[in-house]
């Protein structure tokens, strides 16, 4: 690998880390899109900072772009808050007609001024990575320090504003000046970025890494590392997959966040669709076994303590075969004889848990208790306070029908 | 073959042709931009004007050419492949809508940019016109139409103009109801989601045919920003989206003559000049413009700050009649500003009170009620203690709570109201604290 490829490489992924980390809050606020606008309303700031310098000088220039990107931020919000003007008609209306003056701007450069033609204002437009030298990478690198120190400063604050707003305001926080800080660091990495991947793709790095991370967890801690790490990782290999094939850079390294993206919907382990399906699946798995093992126990009730047989034929769905061939491996159930079975002591304990927990539902939803919370995530687990379980459990025993009761005789016969 | 309009030279019948496509382009913009600014799907417009790069490059991959069938195709699949992916995405996978619609556009268009800007297609150019339009440049590829010289670009904006057209006169109906109120559209039985589609796919065709002149970023500037114009200019759904062909054309036309006088690109100066005839309806527009909203407060703020000083005089006078205190039913300067809550306002009220002659000033300094002033502190403090009355009866309120809310309401009490109150109260004469309410004017 070459020293240029190094130089780019560490740029691109310093990049990366940085947008992903600031991205993550523009997710979590819902101002995704507002990176957008920002971006695209960076472009005219360029084109301007280009004709009052005169020549292609790089800080003035991202200076003319971040000046016109926060004008662009603060008008969306001013249409937003004073006018009937909707916040998606407000960025469409700013990301396009900053655009529009950036593009005309830039023509203008190339027609009116000697060095325009050499200006290469229009590398602004999708980036080009191949141009950054080494000081493009100290000043991202400093950039990206500074982003860190903010984030890690004000973490507590930023949490609750990316949360929360309202309730940051209510609770004393600043929170205006804190969102206008936050606008002010992601307009920085957004200005950083522009002329690598480009006023159009940008709002990509900010986003995909982000959301992208959203799919693995829900602490703002590990989002903002792992969106990082992914940001990081997309902008280096992205660099070294658009070197190797030489593609343009931006748009390669926007694709591959998109793949790191479809990979995190896939396998996410928080929100990840596979999770989502195996989470699903064993949903159905316990509830199926449950359901199979209390009508075992109703089958069976009425002839405790002295026998556990029952018949095969009365469980003839596939599933439920299937399902007894399971509970006989795992020792809950024995073949008898051909068509009969028994529950064995462990089989019968689970039974009775399983026809308890029914039961006290059923109880419980008769009375209409509101206070039996269902548990989403944790299968059918119902919790019932103590107190009302106990009540409840004191009914079912007065009625004969408490199934653990049942089969106390049955075990206190064979331990006798 | 005619080159037409004759009249005119070469070079001005140039830019004539330059400002009829751009005006055709953002004419079919306007028209479906309207909906889109309706439906709170300006960004969806956007993402969908972005992501049909993708559909527009494939086609070129694949067929080799810049033939306008397979572009449209592959545009309007892309198109509604955005929308379809967006809702995806934010319903299964609940991400938030705007992060959905943020990954999905710029993927897509990323996956345009790499296949336009790869070695093969540099050919074609394809990456200037969709990056920045070549607004200047379309006039000069002309075909023959019906024997005139015409742009080439005419030929695919008119028809879509005119299908354009056809679909908002068509399901004209259903598209009010379905801009405006999606779930009861549903409940009539109008789809609201077909509605949605159909209006994807046209903003992905239009974009398609106004894509040499202006590009697929501009292109957002022309849907979107002609109809935010007109949403601020009218209530109304017809005169909303005349208004906002009309200002399409014209910031065509100013764009065009613009580039042409400075030297520029003209479709991104179409944008700008669009942007800049919104700026003016956003501070300028008849009632929703900043300046009429700060008028309207303004002369609010000052209505209250004035009633409230004649109110205060008013109060004098009762009490100088009744003797509970030794006043004269007149205030210094300063006392009337203090009642009126001091500031810049009560500064103006006073000499606005005094030159509609509801208050005047003697040689002492001091101020007092003219006779019109008087009926308007006797209606006031009617309102104000007619309220108290009516919070003390039905509200279970402490007394010493009754003064604020009075306070403020008795500026919103009219007439009307103070008889309605009268009734209801079965005409109590006094107020619970046990000052006299003063009859509606013309009793006694």
């Amino acid at each position: 690998m070459g020293y240029t490829t190094l130089v780019v490489l560490t740029g691109t992924g310093l990049l990366g880390a940085c947008s992903g980390m600031v991205g993550s809050f523009a997710v979590l606020r819902r101002r995704a899109l507002l990176g957008d606008a920002l971006s695209h309303a960076a472009l005219p700031g360029v084109c301007l900072a280009f004709l009052i310098v005169g020549e292609r000088h790089l800080p003035a220039m991202l200076f003319g772009a971040f000046l016109t990107g926060i004008l662009g931020v603060l008008i969306v919000t001013g249409l937003r808050n004073g006018t009937r003007i909707k916040e998606d008609a407000a960025i469409g209306i700013v990301l396009s007609v900053f655009y529009g003056a950036g593009i005309a701007l830039s023509r203008y450069v190339q027609n009116h001024t000697a060095r325009g033609s050499r200006a290469g204002l229009e590398t602004y437009i999708l980036g080009k990575t191949s141009s950054m030298i080494l000081s493009d990478v100290y000043f991202i690198a400093a950039t990206a320090l500074v982003s860190l120190t903010i984030v890690l400063l004000l973490y507590k604050e930023f949490q609750i504003v990316a949360f929360d707003a309202e309730f940051a305001e209510v609770q004393g926080w600043p929170a205006f000046r804190l969102d206008l800080l936050l606008m002010t660091t992601i307009a920085v990495t957004v200005v950083i970025g522009l002329p690598a991947v480009g006023v159009v793709l940008m709002a990509a790095l900010l986003i995909i890494p982000a959301a992208a991370a959203r799919f693995w967890t829900d602490r703002l801690s590990l989002l903002l590392g792992l969106s990082a790490a992914f940001g990081a990782a997309t902008g280096a290999s992205g660099t070294l997959i658009s070197s190797r094939f030489n593609w343009a850079a931006g748009p390669s390294i926007v694709l591959v966040g998109t793949t790191v993206f479809l990979a995190s919907v896939l396998l996410g382990t928080r929100r990840g669709i596979l999770r989502q399906l195996m989470a699903e699946w064993k949903y159905r798995r316990q509830t199926r076994e449950r359901s199979l093992l209390r009508r075992l126990f109703v089958q069976v009730e009425s002839q405790l303590p002295e026998s556990t047989n029952f018949s095969r034929r009365e469980f003839h769905s596939p599933v439920d075969q299937r399902l007894l061939r399971q509970f006989e491996r795992r020792g809950w159930l024995v073949t008898q004889s051909g068509k009969h079975m028994s529950i064995t002591q462990r089989g019968l304990q689970e039974a009775a848990e399983a026809t308890l927990q029914h039961r006290l539902i059923e109880l419980a939803f008769e009375d209409s208790v509101t206070d039996v919370v269902p548990q989403a995530g944790e299968g059918f687990a119902t919790s019932i306070p103590p107190e009302l379980q106990q009540k409840l459990e004191q009914r079912l025993e007065s009625a004969g029908r408490h199934p653990l009761r049942c089969i106390a005789g049955l075990s206190g016969r064979s331990r006798a | 073959m005619i080159d037409w309009p004759s009249f005119l030279s070469s070079n001005a019948r140039l830019d004539f042709w330059t400002i009829v496509v751009g005006a055709t382009g953002n004419a079919c913009c306007a028209i479906l931009g309207c909906f889109l600014v309706l439906r709170r799907m300006s960004l969806l417009g956007d993402a969908v004007s972005h992501a049909i790069l993708a559909g527009i490059a494939v086609a070129f991959l694949l067929t080799g050419s810049i033939a306008p069938m397979p572009m449209f195709l592959g545009a309007m699949t892309v198109g509604l492949l955005t929308a379809l992916l967006t809702q995806t995405l934010s319903t299964f996978g609940k991400v938030p809508e705007d992060s959905s619609m943020g990954v999905v556009f710029t993927s897509l268009f990323a996956i345009g940019v790499l296949i336009i800007s790869s070695p093969a297609m540099k050919s074609s150019h394809l990456d200037d016109c969709i990056l920045v339009g070549v607004l200047d440049m379309v006039s000069l590829d002309t075909t023959v139409f019906a024997g005139y010289r015409v742009p080439h670009v005419l030929l695919t904006l008119v028809p879509m103009l005119f299908i354009i057209l056809l679909f908002v006169t068509t399901f004209w109906k259903e598209l009010k109801i379905a801009s405006f109120d999606p779930q009861l559209a549903t409940t009539m039985g109008i789809s609201a989601l077909l509605m949605h589609y159909l209006l994807m796919g046209l903003v992905a065709a239009t974009t398609v045919a106004t894509l040499e002149s202006v590009g697929t970023i501009v292109v957002v500037a022309m849907l979107i920003v002609p109809a935010a114009t007109a949403h601020l200019l009218t209530d109304r759904l017809g005169p909303m989206i005349g208004i906002a062909v009309l200002l399409g054309i014209t910031s065509a036309v100013i764009g065009c003559l613009w580039a042409r006088w400075a030297n520029s690109n003209a479709a991104g100066l179409m944008a700008v000049a669009t942007g800049l005839q919104f700026s003016v309806a956003v501070v300028l527009a008849p009632r929703h413009g900043l300046l009429s909203k700060a008028m309207h407060n303004f002369r609010l703020s000052i209505r209250i700050v004035s009633e409230d000083i004649i109110a205060m005089l008013y109060r004098r006078e009762e009490q100088a009649d009744h003797a509970e205190i030794s006043s004269t039913g007149t205030a210094t300067r300063e006392e009337c500003l203090s009642a009126a809550g001091g500031g810049w306002l009560a500064n103006l009220a006073l000499p606005w009170l005094s030159h509609r002659g509801r208050i005047a000033v003697d040689s002492a300094g001091q101020w007092k009620l003219t006779f019109s002033g008087r009926q308007d502190g006797e209606s006031l403090v009617r309102s104000h203690r007619l309220w108290e009355s009516y919070l003390d009866q039905h509200f279970d309120l402490p007394a010493d709570h009754l003064h604020e809310p009075a306070e403020q309401i008795e500026h919103f009490i009219g007439p009307e109201l103070q008889d309605k109150l009268a009734s209801e109260l079965k005409n109590v004469k006094a107020d619970p604290h046990g000052r006299r309410i003063p009859p509606a004017t013309g009793e006694e």
